[in-house]
């Protein structure tokens, strides 16, 4: 099972619902996919047991074979080859590591190195039941999907596996997102929440994947949420009020199902719907 | 030698382009010969690498020059690499025929 955590908007609550949910429905994995910023080691505090490099692949030129034809740079879809008279230029940051350009070199005098672009560590829980994992792209790198799809290869397909993904709705949202069993969009009693939540949903329905909404820092009084969730048909998994003792525990870095433990059973009832609303969704050929 | 022009055009009489890598067309201007000839800037829709496609197409023309509004940092870089000079500073109220006199008047 794979529950990934989306918002849209940034600072709702979607690391401290997928660590709460991580801690509440163990054997677990928690994933944190946003890889610009990944923090949801400041709550769970994981022992780390394992750190690699992740790599692509990027293009070099031996210029004592090349013979400045061009073709590399006519074929490169991204157009970072710029080849010269006596010179051949790669753009790192407009390159995609797609291999076109030393595949098709006449000459194959354009090889391929291996170039760090972030890493990935490993590790679990001091006396819980939860692995973690996480990813952290390098700064002023620019594919932060590309990282998501490595750390998701992470995945414990035997696990509760929660994928705490970035903010948004742009390409690394998606890779963070898409082919996940179920997605829970987490939003905030006010107009940014509702307006980014609205986008978020755009992308998971066109996604095809199942979701559900927990509003955090809930207040009543901001009936338009609540309504736009009710003439949808989303269902809403969970509300959590605005609480002070969790907002001062969460700033000293402490999840808050340590401070409401109550909040644990709210998060394996939250688990239980989902299982619920995929269970109605599987035709019977499908339930295994 | 040979002068590239960024146009909104492909003549003489063309309105120059401020943009460098999404120009419409290249107006090559030849000071030895006094040819003149223009090319599609193909680099104008690109998605991504506008810059370096457009400095690739007057590298292959062996362009020595080029005067244009403002050029972005990528095909900066790859302009000086190639050893071709560029101008900024090009208005859009100009003529291409204005902005050559301007080049070889400086």
């Amino acid at each position: 099972m794979i529950i990934s955590i989306a918002s849209g908007k940034g600072g709702t609550g979607k690391t401290t619902i997928s660590v709460n949910l991580a801690l509440s429905v163990q054997p677990s994995v928690y994933i944190d996919c946003d890889v610009e910023e990944p923090n949801g080691h400041i709550l769970l505090k994981p022992e780390i047991t394992s750190q690699k490099e992740i790599t692509k692949k990027m293009p070099a030129v031996d210029l004592n074979k090349c013979t400045f034809c061009g073709k590399c740079s006519e074929l490169c879809e991204f157009n970072a080859i710029v080849v010269m008279k006596s010179d051949v230029m790669f753009f790192e940051d407009l390159c995609h590591s797609c291999g076109v350009c030393s595949n098709f070199c006449p000459e194959r005098a354009i090889y391929e190195t291996e170039r760090s672009f972030g890493e990935i560590r490993k590790g679990h829980i001091k006396s819980e039941s939860v692995s973690f994992i996480d990813g952290t792209v390098k700064v002023g790198e620019m594919h932060g999907a590309q990282l998501i799809k490595h750390v998701r290869k992470e995945i414990k397909p035997d696990s509760i596996n929660i994928i705490d993904a970035p903010p948004g709705t742009s390409c690394s949202m998606v890779a963070a997102v898409n082919g996940t069993d179920f997605c829970i969009l987490v939003t905030e009693s006010t107009p940014f929440g509702l307006n980014d939540l609205k986008l978020a949903v755009q992308v998971v329905r066109s996604l095809g994947i199942p979701f559900g909404i927990i509003i955090n820092k809930y207040d009543e009084n901001f009936t338009e949420l609540d309504s736009y969730c009710s003439s949808g048909n989303i269902p809403v998994l969970l509300k959590i009020p605005f609480d002070r003792k969790i907002a001062e525990h969460y700033s000293r870095g402490i999840p808050p199902v340590q401070v409401r433990p109550e909040l644990k059973e709210d998060f394996r009832q939250v688990y239980k719907t989902v299982n619920s609303i995929m269970q109605a969704r599987c035709t019977p050929d499908e339930k295994r | 030698m040979i002068l590239a022009i960024t146009s909104t055009g492909p003549s003489a009489d063309s309105l120059v382009s401020e943009k460098f890598g999404r120009c419409s067309y290249f107006v090559l201007f030849n000071d030895q010969t006094k040819e003149i000839k223009s090319i599609v800037n193909s680099a104008e829709s690109m998605e991504h690498g506008a810059g370096p496609k457009a400095a690739q197409l007057i590298i292959n023309e062996n362009a020595e020059a080029v005067i244009t509004g403002a050029v972005g940092g990528n095909a900066e870089e790859a302009l000086k690499r190639a050893g071709i000079k560029v101008i900024i500073g090009l208005k859009s109220n100009m003529k291409v025929s204005e902005a050559i006199d301007f080049y070889f008047k400086r």
